[in-house]
């Protein structure tokens, strides 16, 4: 049992934790989920007591890391697959853990074979490629035998094998009634493995509920709603009357409308209204992926723009169409709305939406006007 | 129960890197074989020696003379042992294993400090006899006043040399801000301060020119030293223990 009480880290005037409370549990498997830089890896400092706290306070079994005797064989922790010496051979490097809590050295090579090092014990692991690195780190978690365990993205670098091996390891860990805290920032990852999800954002906690409890809350339907591709103003007479009935209405890359917040019946006597001829109206569910998306948005603090490729690209001959992205392709299935810098009128951002109607950019298709 | 466990592994951590055996035994060949030279070629000069010259002579210290060198790469070894710790980020994974953080650096602290005795011992030993053969009838032996003193001195210099610059690395936790302060310290400043008369007083102070006092066993002419052999050796104990404080510090309080 892990327990964070108003758990604050400042580095200066940058706040990396905030004020985070919450309880990991034994038994289960509990997502530490978050964008790039939101503070997981602090928070997982500072549980192991390697950070000292701003404020708050964090205990594993109602002692704080560094009062726990013999620490090594409650708590195991793999932080950063890259923390060895390279110069040292993987099994050197798991025996001096093991006689730093006073573990038998024959405990070296069981978690060698566990973890499927065993053939390269003997080789240094500067050589180890970042996979056979977070085999490595998981090695040294596991060595002492420990009712606490903590993963700080454990896939990395893992091969579709290796991920498939972690998932089942954290499993069997926490049908053990071990408690299983694991961080990633990939929400699909975690709702394949975790039970419980704690979702922090920018140091924040966003959520901490069963992953049940997130899929259920989160993944709200929607309409996708298309207008004839020649008639641009009919889609802008169409996300007036929808927007000002009460719905959220927001552009997909392929020139399509995203109703949310209106029934389809509803749409559809709108766009008769409104005097719109609609070519499809269809009901759609979002994904988790995209739900942690949208409750992580406005605490990102790396966010990606659309890459212009201005210059690397020649000028489209007149009427020709850019491709546009296979579903299923190498492109995600689902549209993230396009960065905002601005985010009050980011559409997608949690809270209160805003009812105004935002301007459309310029349709992406540069389409031939008959 | 604890320190005993923590040594171990610190022993497991020592001996399974390369760099430690590359340093150690570089002290020893250079210590060696410097020595050996400055040896040789004070017997050849020997005979167009001033009567003076003569008197202070000290072929113990001659023998001694390639620990100016080989120190450096005690140097290495100290500053190596704790922040390669750091520079591979490894603290973290050995901190989580042992949260006292005093208790781990005592344990790494004494292992690489019986190591370096180990070695610093034999170095001396081996330099005196290698040095004294080099001499012949120059030389002199363990058995005359001062000079099993001196010999033994020398062992704990170079020991003393590897703690202080462990107490540093721990501070500075970066091997390259670590060895870019320690050695050209040892190597070119804290020589030019105790031999400048201007700086003197206070550079004769500094860890290395009150430690080095102990292996001299001819007094030097007109010495106005304040202290002798083993309050010199004394002077150089305090510095490495206020390196060891100053480090302790730093890793008590900082994140690591």
């Amino acid at each position: 049992m892990i327990e964070a009480v108003g758990l604050t880290k400042r580095y200066g005037d940058r706040t990396a934790v905030d004020d985070l409370t919450f309880t990991v549990r034994p038994g289960a498997v509990t997502g530490f989920l978050g964008p790039n830089g939101s503070g997981k890896s602090t928070t997982m400092r500072m549980i192991l007591g390697l950070d000292n706290p701003t404020s708050g306070t964090v205990t594993i079994g109602g002692l704080p890391y560094r009062k726990l005797p013999n620490a090594a064989r409650q708590v195991g922790a793999l932080l950063d697959a890259r923390a060895v010496h390279g110069g040292r051979t993987a099994r050197d490097h798991l025996l001096s853990l093991a006689q730093l809590s006073g573990i038998p050295a024959r405990r070296v090579d069981e978690v060698l074979d566990v973890v499927g090092l065993r053939d390269v014990a003997g080789k240094r692991t500067k050589d180890f490629s970042l996979g056979m690195g977070q085999r490595l780190g998981i090695a040294a978690a596991l060595l002492g035998d420990p009712q606490v365990l903590l993963f700080d993205e454990p896939v990395n670098g893992l091969d579709p094998e290796g991920i498939y091996w972690v998932r089942n390891l954290m499993k069997e860990l926490a049908a053990e009634g071990r408690t299983v805290f694991v961080s990633s920032h990939l929400m699909s990852e975690m709702a394949q493995t975790a039970d419980h999800l704690i979702v922090i954002g920018r140091g924040r906690l966003l959520a901490d509920m069963s992953v049940r409890n997130f899929i259920a809350a989160n993944s709200a339907g929607f309409a996708r709603v298309r207008t004839p591709g020649s008639e641009p103003e009919q889609r802008e007479r169409l996300t007036a009357a929808l927007t000002e009935a009460g719905g959220q209405v927001l552009p997909e890359p392929d020139g399509a409308l995203r109703v949310t917040g209106l029934p389809l019946p509803r749409i559809s006597d709108l766009a008769h209204g409104a005097g719109v001829r609609l070519w499809e109206l269809s009901p759609h569910q979002a994904s988790l992926e995209e739900a942690y998306i949208r409750l992580t948005q406005s605490a990102v603090d790396y966010r990606s723009t659309a890459d212009p490729k201005a210059g690397l690209t020649e000028p489209l001959p007149p009427g020709a169409e850019p491709p546009l992205p296979v579903p299923g392709q190498g492109q995600p299935g689902w549209f993230v709305p396009p960065p905002s810098q601005d985010p009050a009128t980011a559409g997608a951002a949690p809270g209160p939406q805003d009812g105004t109607a935002r301007p459309f950019p310029a349709p992406t298709t540069s389409e031939d006007p008959r | 129960m604890t320190v005993m466990r923590v040594a171990r592994s610190e022993w497991t951590k020592i001996r399974s890197v390369a760099s430690t055996a590359w340093t150690l035994s570089l002290a020893v060949v250079v210590t060696l074989a410097l020595g050996m030279l400055i040896s040789a070629l004070s017997r050849r000069e020997s005979g167009s020696m001033d009567p003076r010259a003569r008197l202070s002579f000290d072929p113990t210290l001659v023998a001694f003379a390639g620990m100016t060198l080989g120190q450096l790469a005690m140097i290495v070894f100290g500053v190596l042992v704790v922040s390669s710790e750091y520079s591979t980020g490894m603290i973290r994974t050995s901190l989580a294993a042992v949260p006292r953080r005093g208790v781990f650096l005592a344990s790494k602290i004494a292992v690489a400090t019986a190591l370096a005795l180990v070695v610093g011992m034999a170095t001396s030993f081996a330099a005196f006899f290698l040095g004294q053969a080099m001499l012949g009838p120059l030389g002199t032996s363990l058995g005359e006043p001062g000079v099993l003193r001196a010999v033994v001195g020398g062992g704990l210099y170079m020991t003393l040399i590897a703690v202080f610059s462990m107490g540093i690395a721990t501070m500075l936790r970066s091997p390259l801000l670590s060895l870019g302060i320690l050695m050209p310290f040892f190597f070119l400043i804290s020589n030019i301060l105790g031999n400048v008369s201007a700086t003197k007083k206070v550079g004769r102070f500094l860890p290395d020119q009150a430690g080095s006092r102990i292996m001299e066993v001819v007094p030097r002419a007109a010495d106005d030293t304040p202290y002798g052999p083993w309050g010199g050796l004394g002077i150089m104990v305090l510095w490495v223990v206020a390196a060891l404080a100053g480090g302790y510090a730093v890793l008590r309080r900082r994140d690591a």
